[in-house]
């Protein structure tokens, strides 16, 4: 670990962006991670290495700070102590090979943009400065959201769109930024069926081409069945490692502690495995 | 009604002033920071006394920048007592605003009282009198000329600076993980403001500058769901307000059998009017269309997302 830190080249991408990555380095490398609200931690003393190319679920209890592990990563929030690197460098210089899908809930839905415009956005960092978006990078927003399914509904004003199709539109941004590593807030809440049937698919095939997805998500029931990578997380990390072998009662007894609701519910989840 | 030149530039100013602050103001509207408006436009009035004290003049340009350097300082204040305070934002603001508000009037009653600084004149402005005070020859008010520097410079940025300015005020977390400081664009939102503020101060007063920040944008809201269609629309509303304002101050009073009354007052009025219309008769968000929609039971949003789409 502390090899790959000795690897981080503060002066060498400085002149000009690298657009390569080292496939040597792991997508997510956390090394002792601590970042706290008013003093009190949030995350404690935190190691993550997460492998290339797996599909990672991030599952915990309320206030296991979880949101804030993927903030973390993109420097959206500061840190108290701790390296965080991506493909071997930080995230500063490694942006083109990031995509973010916040929590649905971070943004006012009755923005006046459109469907279109906010998947556009995703192309921001490609244009740079001033640059406004160009024909092309406006045909492939409209790719992206045929690829979420919802191409039809480009130049809808954001408000109009049903909560399923909100969801829909951040990951057609996500898309939109080509990223190698994408970290998801909570895709899956409150979304409908067949939503949540795209995004799965749309996991699937970014999975497929080799990149790396770090998901929160809260539903134990399909956990193992959506992610082959399992990160527990309450604070600190739990256990991380494959699903089959991560996600076990006693692993799960450690995250949630005494909430009883929720352990009844990975019981029921573990016998679903099983069977 | 006798309408003379002088009622074409007192219509001009405030046209050009209530259009400079609602291309900013749409901003704050989206970014839900409608007080901040409010806040800087009385914030900046330390800014102004000092720049006054030091310089020893009026001139424009360390008043500009007095203002600014007094907007800066009220975002920033109010964002580290929001977050070293463990307060609401709009609780810090409220501490902020009123605080520098008060440091500003006590320096000018103290140091510049004996010159025309005029508190009153701050708050409510001389629009009727800009069209006596020209630049040259030229004819031109220099109120004008003032107002409409800052309308060409807000109009600039916003256009240079559109996707960034919506980037930042739709997803500030997106912008900053794309490498597009939300603080940079946060700040110089605010310094547009600080800025706009001043030009205005003395033709139309702080009192205005806070409604024309705000109710055309809120107006444009109501009729357009589109960012650029909203610039356009508050642009117009501003500057109808300030047509149907003057107009009204001349008239309105007569048929109570007064004299005319002040022109900014009917502005801010008059924008005030022209919301509530919208409100009322907007075909998408107007209260009586929604009445008319709820009656009946189709609703084609609704239909799709049961539907799943």
């Amino acid at each position: 670990m502390n090899q790959l830190f000795k690897r981080l080249s503060p002066a060498g991408d400085a002149a000009g962006e690298d657009l390569s990555f080292h496939p040597d380095d792991a997508p997510l490398a956390i090394h002792d991670l601590t970042v706290a609200y008013h003093r009190k931690p949030v995350l404690w003393d935190v190691d993550l290495d997460i492998p290339d190319g797996k599909l990672v679920g991030v599952v915990g209890p309320n206030g296991a700070g979880k949101s804030t592990l993927i903030k973390a990563c993109l420097d959206l929030i500061p840190r108290a102590s701790g390296e965080i690197g991506i493909y071997g460098k930080p995230y500063r210089e490694q942006r083109h090979l990031v995509a973010y899908v916040p929590q649905r809930e971070s943004v006012d839905w009755d923005f006046p943009v459109s469907a279109l415009d906010v998947v556009a956005m995703g192309a921001y960092r490609r244009l740079g400065w001033f640059r406004r978006v160009t024909k092309e990078e406006s045909e492939k927003a409209r790719d992206c959201l045929d690829q979420v399914g919802i191409g039809h509904l480009a130049d809808r004003q954001i408000s109009q769109l049903s909560g399923g199709q909100q969801q829909r539109v951040f990951l057609a941004r996500a898309l939109m930024q080509d990223a190698e590593l994408y970290l998801m807030d909570e895709p899956f809440a409150a979304v409908d069926a067949a939503t949540e049937e795209a995004i799965v698919s749309l996991l699937r095939t970014l999975s497929e081409k080799g990149k790396t997805c770090l998901v929160v998500h809260h539903d134990l029931a399909t956990v193992t069945t959506y992610f082959d990578w399992l990160v527990l997380l309450n604070m600190r990390v739990v256990a991380s490692g494959p699903s089959e072998t991560t996600f076990t009662r006693e692993n799960l007894q450690k995250t949630y502690g005494g909430k009883l609701s929720l352990l009844e519910k990975a019981a029921e989840a573990l016998k679903h495995t099983v069977d | 009604m006798n309408w003379t030149s002088f009622d074409t530039w007192i219509v001009v100013v405030g046209a050009l002033c209530a259009v400079a602050c609602a291309l900013p103001g749409c901003f704050l509207v989206l970014r839900k920071m409608s007080m901040m408006g409010d806040a800087i436009s009385h914030a900046v009035l330390p800014g102004l006394a000092i720049a006054f004290l030091i310089t020893g003049t009026r001139a424009s340009v360390p008043m500009f920048f007095g203002a600014a350097i007094a907007g800066v300082l009220t975002a920033l204040f109010t964002q580290w007592i929001a977050r070293f305070g463990n307060v609401d934002r709009g609780a810090a603001m409220g501490i902020v605003f009123t605080t520098l508000f008060a440091i500003g009037l006590i320096m000018i009653r103290q140091a510049a009282d004996h010159v025309d600084l005029d508190p009153g004149c701050v708050l409510y402005g001389a629009l009727e009198m800009t069209p006596l005070d020209t630049v040259g020859q030229t004819g031109i008010p220099r109120a004008a000329i003032v107002n409409g520097g800052a309308l060409l410079a807000n109009l600039l940025i916003i256009l240079v600076l559109f996707k960034e300015f919506r980037l930042g005020a739709f997803d500030g977390a997106l912008a900053d993980t794309l490498g597009f400081s939300s603080q940079f664009l946060h700040y110089l939102l605010m310094t547009m403001v600080a800025v706009t503020t001043v030009a205005a101060f003395e033709s139309v007063g702080s009192i205005i500058v806070i409604a024309m920040l705000i109710v055309p944008p809120a107006t444009a809201l109501l009729l357009t769901r589109k960012l650029p269609a909203m610039l356009i629309i508050a642009s117009i509303t501003a500057a109808a307000s300030a047509l149907i304002g003057h107009v009204g101050a001349l008239i309105v009073p007569g048929w109570f059998g007064m004299d005319a009354t002040t022109t900014s007052g009917m502005i801010a009025l008059a924008a005030g009017i022209l919301f509530t219309l919208a409100w009322l008769f907007s075909p998408t968000e107007g209260i009586v269309v929604k009445k008319l929609r709820s009656r009946e039971l189709a609703d084609p949003v609704f239909e799709e997302s049961l539907a799943g789409k």
